[in-house]
């Protein structure tokens, strides 16, 4: 995969390294909107497997996105890693470029309440709207918050009755 | 519109979220709206689908907007099973982390328990002897085959018919015991380990398999004796619910949607794992991407499947089921009761667990019976998983569904929701 080294030379902001197996394409989070379509357009990724995104924990980039794409046509694959800001986390949204990474996105929102611009529909995937936590930032409890979810306050008898 | 606002006016619970869903809906590829005069027949309407509806295969939840019969939009509601194993997975060790699993696509645990395995033996670097590896697809190719089995059924009862789904599960309950003598469970069986397995195979499981492999390619011949030209089942299944090549690669279809959609994509192929290289197989594929292209895809895995378990059974190896390394992998029972350091390292295995490098990431995928399942794992040096995320097939073949729905009848929604074969345990995480 010598042609990312050689697109982004050393003095590009751009960086690659290989942890276990698959490449990793580590892009500043400005870059991404350029880069992405780029990654489709000309080499050919054009199958978006996954997007994962991770807490890091720490002060300034403190959420990591990943995007794990497919180059059907040589059969090789590319992550694709960028940083959102813990005060601002707000990324360009990539579902103009694969479809699928709608939902993808609506799940990092969802888990870590990083925003997506230009999303077509940003709701939360899997908890309901009124939950106002991001469940897999390191700061929540593994318990869960009481309280912070309704639940039927009478058992279904006495709901019928009342 | 009104129709919809007093829909939504007041629900129970979760006040916000339903409304933002309706709202959702209403938004979707937005249009010129006309006045409700427009629609003197009022054959519009907003049909609400689940999330207990018999024929979701699970919670799942539909927002239709109909046209007297036609869907014109669709929108999904996922998280009705969702129990956060992710954030549960940050705090269990990687062998503690299995029995979860498990619970993911229950009806296929063995894939999952070997889709974990894989990657946290690649991210710590842990060499697995070759019996085990032959077991490990041995048991994932027994779950492919039970979890292809259950989809026969359920959507051969979608189309109406209900015997069948008896005939297929007779066949599903024989892989049930042999499971049960494999590792010890019927269902969730967690029988992989890192490292290896859990004990090996007996000579009853193996007279078991041997049946097994002899009798079903007779019983999957009169299952496509009986459906492949089959009025009823072809008539209901032909041009429905179809999803082009362009469109499955776009959406980020996987497993039979997109086989059925005409790209040969299997993980044992593309990036192939265990002995899956040294394998001889096909990789059924149809062009038409409807329903009926799916079940064919289907059928004839669960055939392909029946030829890898062969040339397994041909080929097993003699050798250990587990890496004889304390430090990666649980020691054998007789080391632990027999021996002090056993104990200890038993103790260490299930206190501690196996610490891969810090720092280190790892993207792992098999191929299950519902398509690419992939495991990414972050780790932090300790025997915890500093991020776990499940790259969950169903989830992924959900959103083709919510793109495919549009434009299909509102008759063949079910049966689409069957060809799509979501396992909402696996979607929801």
């Amino acid at each position: 995969m010598a042609y990312v080294e050689h697109e982004h030379g050393v003095s590009h902001p751009i960086s690659v390294y290989r942890s276990t197996s698959d490449l990793t394409l580590v892009v500043p989070r400005d870059l991404l909107i350029e880069t992405l379509p780029k990654l489709k357009e000309e080499h050919h990724f054009i199958y978006l497997v996954d997007i994962v995104g991770t807490d890091r924990f720490v002060e300034g980039d403190r959420f990591e996105v990943l995007y794990n794409l497919i180059d059907l046509k040589q059969g090789r694959r590319l992550v694709v890693k960028t940083f959102a800001d813990e005060d601002i986390p707000v990324l360009p949204s990539a579902s103009a470029i694969w479809t699928n990474a709608s939902w993808h996105e609506r799940e990092i929102f969802d888990m870590y309440g990083v925003h997506f611009t230009e999303h077509p529909d940003l709701r939360r995937v899997y908890l309901p709207e009124d939950f106002e936590y991001y469940p897999l930032r390191k700061e929540f409890p593994l318990l869960g918050i009481p309280g912070s979810i309704d639940l039927p306050t009478s058992t279904p008898d006495q709901e019928a009755s009342s | 519109m009104m129709e919809l606002e007093q829909k939504s006016a007041s629900p129970t619970f979760f006040k916000k979220h339903q409304e933002s869903f309706y709202k959702s809906l209403e938004d979707k590829h937005t249009t010129l709206e006309f006045e409700d005069s427009d629609d003197p027949l009022n054959s519009r309407m907003v049909l609400n689908m689940g999330p207990s509806h018999p024929a979701t295969h699970g919670v799942l939840r539909l927002l239709l907007q109909l046209n007297g019969e036609t869907i014109e939009k669709a929108k999904l509601d996922l998280g009705y099973l969702h129990r956060g194993v992710e954030k549960i997975a940050e705090n269990k060790t990687y062998q503690e982390f299995m029995p979860y699993t498990d619970r993911m696509d229950y009806l296929s645990p063995y894939s999952n328990n070997v889709a974990l395995c894989l990657a946290v033996e690649k991210l710590a670097d842990v060499e697995v002897p070759e019996r085990a590896q032959y077991i490990r697809m041995i048991g994932a190719e027994l779950a492919r085959i039970s979890a292809h089995l259950l989809w026969l059924g359920t959507m051969v009862m979608d189309s109406g018919a209900i015997s069948f789904f008896i005939w297929t599960f007779r066949e599903r309950e024989k892989i049930y015991d042999i499971m049960d003598q494999l590792a010890g469970h019927r269902f969730t069986v967690s029988h992989a380990r890192i490292g290896g397995v859990a004990n090996d195979i007996t000579d009853d499981a193996m007279a078991l398999i041997k049946e097994f492999v002899q009798t079903f390619p007779k019983e999957l011949k009169g299952f496509h004796s009986m459906l492949d030209r089959n009025r009823i089942f072809v008539d209901r299944n032909v041009d429905v619910g179809v999803v082009s090549t362009e469109k499955a690669i776009d959406l980020g279809a996987t497993g039979p949607i997109l086989r059925g959609s005409g790209y040969a994509y299997d993980i044992r192929r593309f990036e192939p794992y265990l002995k899956y290289d040294e394998m001889d197989f096909e990789i059924p594929t149809r062009l038409e991407g409807d329903n009926l292209a799916r079940y064919y895809v289907r059928m004839e895995e669960m055939h392909e499947s029946i030829r890898i378990l062969r040339q397994c059974l041909d080929r097993l190896p003699k050798g250990p089921i587990r890496a004889n390394d304390a430090k990666q992998a649980y020691p054998s029972k007789d080391e632990v009761y027999y021996s002090m350091e056993g104990m200890i390292h038993d103790f260490m295995m299930t206190d501690t667990g196996i610490c891969p490098p810090e720092g280190a990431e790892v993207y792992h995928a098999v191929e299950a019976p519902k398509g690419e399942l992939g495991y990414f794992i972050q780790s932090d040096g300790t025997g915890h998983p500093w991020r776990l995320k499940v790259n969950a097939p169903s989830f992924r073949n959900l959103q083709v569904l919510e793109h495919s729905l549009e434009g299909a009848s509102i008759s063949d929604t079910v049966l689409i929701i069957g060809s799509i074969d979501p396992v909402m345990g696996e979607a929801d995480k």
